[in-house]
């Protein structure tokens, strides 16, 4: 994909994006809000898994540790947008980064047994710790965060507006971080480590770099949580939410910079509207999932190159196979992943 | 003439198993140094052991005069020592330009900025490099394919081009031309002759036309020892080469 | 005193439990390569089937522990044969994935057959009394479970040990290539071990309903207990899958009673400390 018809691409999503508040209900704009939350947790996820090949199933970790972090100084302290978020996003990193210490020190099954059992003792803290966060009862009450002293965010378009501009800041940030050298040596990483570190990369350094940014990023996304929602509950440190994350971003496509994003709205939307059809969208989910991994492994974002071939569609010379989204991204991660 | 690499007494013991004893040579600067020996002899270990893959069970290595024993593998590399795998070991999945981009960005002190896209124009100088790199080694037309699209004899060639891209002061070739034909072999070997004197080469090899085309002198492996240190006459005249080799190669 | 002998011997009969449940998704991992995400959804189908053995078929506890883990057994098969058999070329990672998702729909299922209410198994009328030892009394079920789990590792210590198929399996563990190399025919070994790995899963989820219970989620939390034991056990060894079965068991039944807030950063901590220390767990041997 060219680099023009990218930038038309993305400035078509974001202003699409804007302007949604006034193209739907009140009900779709809250599920649009948490779609671009959880696109937000997809894609920091995304760069563990997707980019630098770390399947982790601790993420949720951070998604909560950013919710509570957020919602506990906006109680307790001061509601102040940036404050909030920005403690989320520190604090987030300073977990992602001591666990990451250590399980980038390991690889494949034990990664991501140490991913998850790092993240139940995090769950496990939320109780420990229950006089502070409500154990499980949760987290009521949260206040909405503050612009400017008393200048609250408190509609729904106003969150939504709030959330979005998070949301296309993130976007923007990793499009452009992924496709540089740094992010090039995530890929490296995923594609073959032993070669990178005889390049000369302490690779090791460049993994917890990838832990602590996708654990950042995954606390910010916590914290919008917390703006929206209002209410924080230890289910959202629990290791389903990490599972649907990972869902998520394949789903949509590993790798690719849109595909979490595409994959999060799929598993919104399929879990809201389904459900208010039928008790059974675990059901469709599991299938839908099962469908994807065995026809269409690259997710999502396959669908119009795949099409295209089908209906052989003629276009320009095909273009060189260049970019991170045109590879096989899974056997990059088996390498590094749950292979045996 | 100074020397670049000194290997002292270098071990190695997996268990019980002791695959090399008591291994000490020099080699100086631009020389270019061929490791022999039936297989099982311990050439790959000792590569292994040299570029920092590999802890040594005994003894010391010095690189430039600094004892880099204890240094892991990817800091050897910043200070010139630079390995190639015996088995191909690349991006597979990358197009051979991503995989020299990525060797190249790390020297050209790059390999950090995350905030540029790596395109050519932001990065002209790299991509600069990386072509040049390419047109000498006769892989332009390559340039743009995905690696495991590649005859094993090209990515036999990548292989080396990435080693050569990481700047290296000393490089070790671990069985460059394995798997090549006769023609691919030949074209390696004038590429490694026109390597620049001021690197040093030191290179695993069975195949004896590169060993004579190339080397300064040889060094045979055999049980895990130094057989036999010379320069290549030496060696070829040598009958109990022969012998080691049990008819394998005809010296 | 007395909470502590009583909760010892819970502990124990619910690392039992846990323990003939992780041998199943032991053996699949350790033969197979693929880790068995809806293992513990094998499980609750096989407490919702006793069940329904004993309300429709049988009212008879013994019944349904032979057929409800037999059922389980034949479901594995047809999952194996029709989910995982024609997509090993995909790779390992793809199948615990489609393991996942099989786990979420399976979730479902059993919801719309059984309800989404708790249910309870009742126990054999033989054992449903309590029992005086050293001056306590404790419920006959929880040591007949003891006994039964003990009889298990037993059973499966001299299967794997004493006969061709255990070596089999043992060699499969170690040298996958090997074993097929040898003309033995890996499909139907992997095939015959997902089916005694949701066998061993059934037999759990029968002879855990009386004790504790039957629900939504149910799968999930025996799931996460099983990954905890597989990591901290070791694969491939029987010893290590009981004493961590055990630990886990002992150190969550306490856990719930003394610290109830601690005990999962216990156990977590436990199979994190073992992760970072010694991957391959208490007893395990290394695996290809």
């Amino acid at each position: 994909m060219n680099a023009t018809l990218r930038r038309i691409g993305l400035a078509i999503l974001l202003i699409a994006l804007c302007a949604v508040p006034y193209l739907v209900s009140a009900y779709g704009l809250s599920i649009m809000t948490e779609i671009l939350i959880f696109s937000v947790f997809a894609l920091s996820l995304n760069i563990l898994v997707g980019y630098t090949g770390l399947v982790s199933l601790g993420h949720a970790a951070y998604f909560g540790v950013g919710a509570y972090t957020a919602s506990l100084m906006a109680i307790h302290f001061s509601n102040n947008l940036f404050l909030t978020l920005i403690c989320a996003l520190i604090i987030s990193a300073i977990v992602a980064f001591i666990i990451g210490f250590f399980c980038s020190r390991v690889s494949g099954f034990y990664f991501l047994m140490l991913t998850l059992a790092f993240s139940q003792m995090i769950y496990g803290l939320v109780y420990r710790w229950g006089k502070l966060t409500g154990g499980d009862n949760g987290l009521s009450g949260v206040p909405r965060p503050a612009l400017l002293g008393d200048l609250l965010i408190r509609t729904p378009v106003q969150i939504y507006y709030l959330i979005f501009v998070v949301f296309a800041i993130v976007l923007l940030v990793l499009n452009i971080l992924l496709r540089s050298p740094l992010g090039q040596i995530f890929v490296g990483i995923r594609e073959n480590e032993a070669r990178v570190r005889s390049m000369g990369y302490n690779t090791t350094l460049y993994k917890n770099l990838a832990f602590v940014i996708a654990g950042a990023l995954g606390g910010v996304a916590g914290s919008l949580y917390s703006y929206f929602n209002g209410f924080v509950s230890p289910k959202d440190v629990y290791w389903t939410l990490s599972g649907e994350a990972l869902i998520m971003v394949l789903i949509g496509g590993a790798g690719t910079l849109i595909g979490p994003v595409l994959g999060a709205a799929f598993l919104v939307l399929l879990e809201t509207t389904l459900s208010s059809y039928t008790d059974s969208w675990m059901l469709i989910v599991g299938a839908t999932f099962i469908l994807f991994v065995v026809f269409l492994p690259k997710g999502i974002v396959s669908i119009g190159p795949l099409l295209v071939r089908i209906l052989r569609v003629p276009k320009r010379r095909p273009a060189p196979a260049r970019s991170a989204e045109a590879q096989d991204i899974k056997a990059g991660i088996e390498q590094n992943g749950v292979g045996t | 003439m100074n020397e670049v690499l000194r290997v002292e007494g270098l071990g190695k013991k997996f268990g019980g198993l002791e695959i090399l004893r008591d291994v000490s040579f020099t080699v100086t600067q631009g020389e270019r140094r061929a490791f022999i020996g039936p297989n099982g002899a311990g050439k790959t270990t000792l590569f292994n052991m040299i570029a920092g893959d590999l802890a040594p069970t005994a003894g010391k290595i010095r690189f430039f005069g600094e004892d880099i024993t204890r240094v892991p593998n990817y800091k050897r590399v910043r200070k010139g020592m630079v390995r190639t795998f015996q088995k191909n070991n690349l991006l597979n999945e990358l197009t051979v330009l991503d995989n020299l981009l990525l060797a190249l960005q790390k020297f050209a002190g790059v390999e950090n900025v995350w905030y540029r896209l790596r395109s050519p124009k932001n990065f002209s100088h790299l991509y600069k490099k990386a072509d040049e790199l390419l047109d000498t080694w006769g892989l332009a037309h390559r340039r743009d394919t995905v690696v495991k699209h590649l005859s094993y004899g090209e990515q036999r060639q990548v292989e080396i081009l990435l080693g050569i891209a990481t700047e290296p002061k000393v490089l070790l070739l671990d069985e460059p031309t394995a798997g090549m034909s006769a023609s691919e072999t030949q074209h390696i070997l004038q590429l490694l002759q026109n390597m620049p004197r001021d690197l040093t080469l030191l290179i695993i090899e069975h195949d004896m036309d590169v060993v004579f085309g190339l080397a300064d002198r040889v060094t045979l492996l055999h049980n895990g020892g130094i057989f036999l240190e010379g320069d290549p006459q030496t060696i070829q005249s040598d009958s109990r080469v022969y012998e080691i080799y049990f008819g394998k190669e005809e010296v | 005193m007395d909470i502590f002998a009583i909760q010892l011997v819970n502990g124990l009969s619910y690392g039992f439990l846990l323990f003939i449940i992780t041998c199943g998704l032991s053996l699949t991992f350790g033969i197979m390569g693929v880790l068995n995400l809806a293992h513990g959804s094998l499980y609750m189908v096989g407490a919702y089937l006793a069940l329904t053995v004993t309300r429709d078929i049988a009212p008879s506890f013994w019944a349904a522990l032979v057929i409800a883990p037999i059922l389980v057994a034949v479901i594995s098969l047809i999952i194996e044969f029709v989910l995982l058999r024609p997509t090993y070329r995909l790779g390992h990672l793809s199948q615990v994935l489609m393991t996942f998702g099989l786990a979420y729909i399976i979730h479902d299922v059993v919801r719309m057959i059984w309800g989404a209410s708790i249910q309870s198994l009742n126990m054999p009328p033989e054992l449903s009394g309590s029992v005086e030892l050293f001056g306590q009394v404790f419920p006959v079920y929880r040591l007949a479970v003891v006994g039964f789990g003990l009889a298990v590792a037993v059973v499966l210590w001299l299967l794997q040990e004493k006969t061709r198929w255990g070596a089999i399996i043992r060699a499969g563990l170690t040298n996958k290539e090997m074993v097929s190399g040898l003309g033995i025919n890996i499909k139907l070994v992997f095939s015959v071990v997902f089916a005694i790995g949701g066998l061993l899963a059934g037999i759990g989820g029968v002879a855990a309903g009386p004790v504790l219970g039957l629900y939504p989620s149910m799968e999930f939390e025996v799931l996460i207990l099983a990954l905890v034991i597989l990591v901290v056990g070791g694969l491939g060894s029987i010893a290590g899958t009981l004493l961590a079965s055990l630990l886990v068991g002992i150190l969550d039944t306490f856990g719930r009673v003394m610290f109830p807030e601690i005990s999962l950063i216990i156990i977590f901590g436990i199979m994190a400390v073992v992760l970072i220390v010694k991957p391959t767990g208490l007893l395990g041997k290394q695996v290809h």
